[in-house]
């Protein structure tokens, strides 16, 4: 399907504890603006990273731009922004600068080496994040508001067709937190970037997403945002009055 | 004795220049190893060299002769090592503690059969740079060459997994053969390193330039220059120090490079005062 960037078909994942996801079918279409939400161990971030290949899949299958996961290579395609405060060793020598242009790596053949093309590409990214006066600062020094800007600068420099973030808001606080997101829907919007986006956070993401996948441990539901809302299942689940919160509150 | 009278020794000008390369790959691996957090895989890999080494000598194949014993064992090791960490669910201290076991107590059963410590195996517990030949010195250089060039290839790959594996991953970084060229080119440098400082001093050889320059470096390639300009300033001083002075050659390295150490912490507690990173 030429519109088709994710697709899975009985998707399964399970740890040493247990299955943790189900039976995932769902297709993320080009342009889409993808929230995946759920309570704490829903499996929200098993699912981001079994489609990235990062664990391995039990049973079912799943594909990135019509290839399936075990022969992809276009790598280029895809931006990825994981939990940060996981991931970045406060010590670690390396400048902002430095850190946007590893994400051109995926772009580049062997040796992989930056030219000066690049380099620019990197000034103008960091421009573009209104974070250019940090490129000569260590990632050490910056915020978390800062450091999660210029991860984002990493996972976009490449000019990715697909944008991944998992929970990419979680150290923030609201008001950074709602600019983020609102600089994801832009992206969304301005380069047509597919976006799937982990987050607990239902009702900040509704504002922005144009879909929502409701998952804990299997889908229990995948539609617009004000399908979300009208829907039943996810009334008797939250509750109205829980529900009616979520939706309105924007 | 002054300065120019101890350079124009030949054993001195051998000891330099083969110390100097070996201390160039040791720094610039080191600063990838700490961040990877493998800094004792040096440890590791030089008691698998010790056991290889009396397999070796109880072969009868001395100095260069022994690397055709030594480096297959060891290059099989650091595989070993990654491939524990990998599918063992182990960490990378307790996959290096295992090989590292296994490697000391094979040189001490294979020497205590082969008629107790002799005084080359024992050369290797704490390094002899002084001893070291031409043909030492020839092989250090072609390794130092090849290495440096496969670092300068595989460079952003390798910043790249020492940033993050995860991330390195996702942009098509292919993680676990970049990681066995890391382990595979340390196990090159330790074989080398053991005629240097010995077993017993090796990992301060790929720990303390790098632990240096994560005090003072403001970029990646900075950090890497940093610790490879310590290494080898550090190798040229204990030299030095250690004719001047008749202290052992290893063991004065060392202690400049520990001294290199204190002063970039001093400076950056200096520098940084409030700074915890």
């Amino acid at each position: 399907m030429p519109g088709e960037i994710v697709s899975t078909k009985m998707l399964s994942c399970s740890y040493r504890e247990g299955r943790v996801l189900e039976d995932i079918s769902f297709l993320v279409e080009r342009g889409d603006y993808v929230g995946i939400v759920g309570p704490n161990g829903s499996g929200k971030s098993t699912l981001v990273k079994a489609l990235l290949g990062l664990i391995t899949v039990n049973s079912g299958s799943a594909s990135l731009f019509g290839s399936r996961l075990s022969d992809f290579r276009d790598w280029h395609k895809i931006g990825y922004l994981p939990q940060s405060l996981h991931l970045v060793n406060p010590v670690f020598p390396a400048t902002v600068h430095e850190t946007v242009g590893l994400g051109l790596l995926s772009r580049k053949k062997f040796p992989k080496r930056l030219n000066k093309s690049d380099h620019t590409k990197i000034n103008i990214t960091l421009e573009e994040l209104a974070i250019l006066e940090l490129e000569r600062k260590m990632i050490g020094e910056l915020s978390g508001g800062q450091l999660q800007r210029v991860l984002l600068a990493r996972a976009i420099v490449n000019d990715p067709e697909l944008l991944v973030l998992d929970e990419p808001t979680a150290a923030l606080d609201p008001e950074t937190r709602d600019r983020f997101y609102g600089m994801i829907a832009e992206i969304n919007r301005s380069r047509g970037v597919t976006v799937l986006l982990v987050t607990h956070d239902s009702g900040a993401i509704g504002e922005h997403a144009s879909k929502m996948l409701y998952l804990d441990k299997k889908i229990l539901f995948y539609g617009s945002f004000d399908e979300f809302c009208c829907s039943p299942e996810m009334s008797s689940l939250f509750g109205e009055h829980s529900q009616h919160l979520m939706c309105h509150r924007h | 004795m002054n300065l120019l009278e101890i350079l124009s020794y030949g054993f001195i000008q051998r000891a330099l220049l083969a110390g100097t390369l070996i201390a160039l790959l040791c720094s610039v691996l080191g600063v990838f190893l700490v961040l990877r957090r493998l800094s004792l895989i040096g440890d590791g890999l030089a008691h698998v060299t010790f056991g290889s080494t009396a397999i070796a000598l109880a072969l009868k194949l001395y100095s260069a002769m022994s690397l055709l014993v030594t480096m297959p064992i060891v290059l099989l090791a650091s595989l070993g090592i990654l491939k524990l960490t990998d599918k063992g669910r182990l960490s990378g201290d307790a996959a290096i503690g295992l090989v590292s076991a296994l490697g000391i107590s094979a040189g001490i059963i294979l020497a205590s059969v082969g008629g107790g410590y002799n005084v080359d195996l024992l050369s290797y517990l704490f390094g002899n740079i002084l001893s070291i030949r031409s043909e030492e010195v020839v092989i250090a250089a072609l390794l130092c060459l090849g290495v440096m060039l496969l670092l300068t290839l595989y460079y952003n790959e390798l910043f790249a997994i020492s940033f993050s594996d995860e991330l390195a991953k996702v942009s098509g970084v292919r993680t676990s053969y970049i990681n066995a060229i890391l382990v595979l080119l340390t196990a090159l440098s330790v074989v080398l390193a053991m005629k240097l400082v010995g077993i017993m001093l090796i990992s301060s050889m790929l720990i303390v330039p790098a632990a240096s320059a994560l005090q003072l470096a403001r970029g990646f390639k900075a950090c890497i220059l940093l610790a490879a300009l310590q290494g080898c300033s550090s190798v040229v001083i204990g030299i030095i120090i250690s004719i001047m002075s008749n202290l052992p050659a290893s063991a004065s390295i060392v202690m400049v490079n520990l001294l290199f150490f204190a002063v970039a912490f001093l400076t950056r507690r200096v520098l940084h005062p409030k700074s915890n990173n």
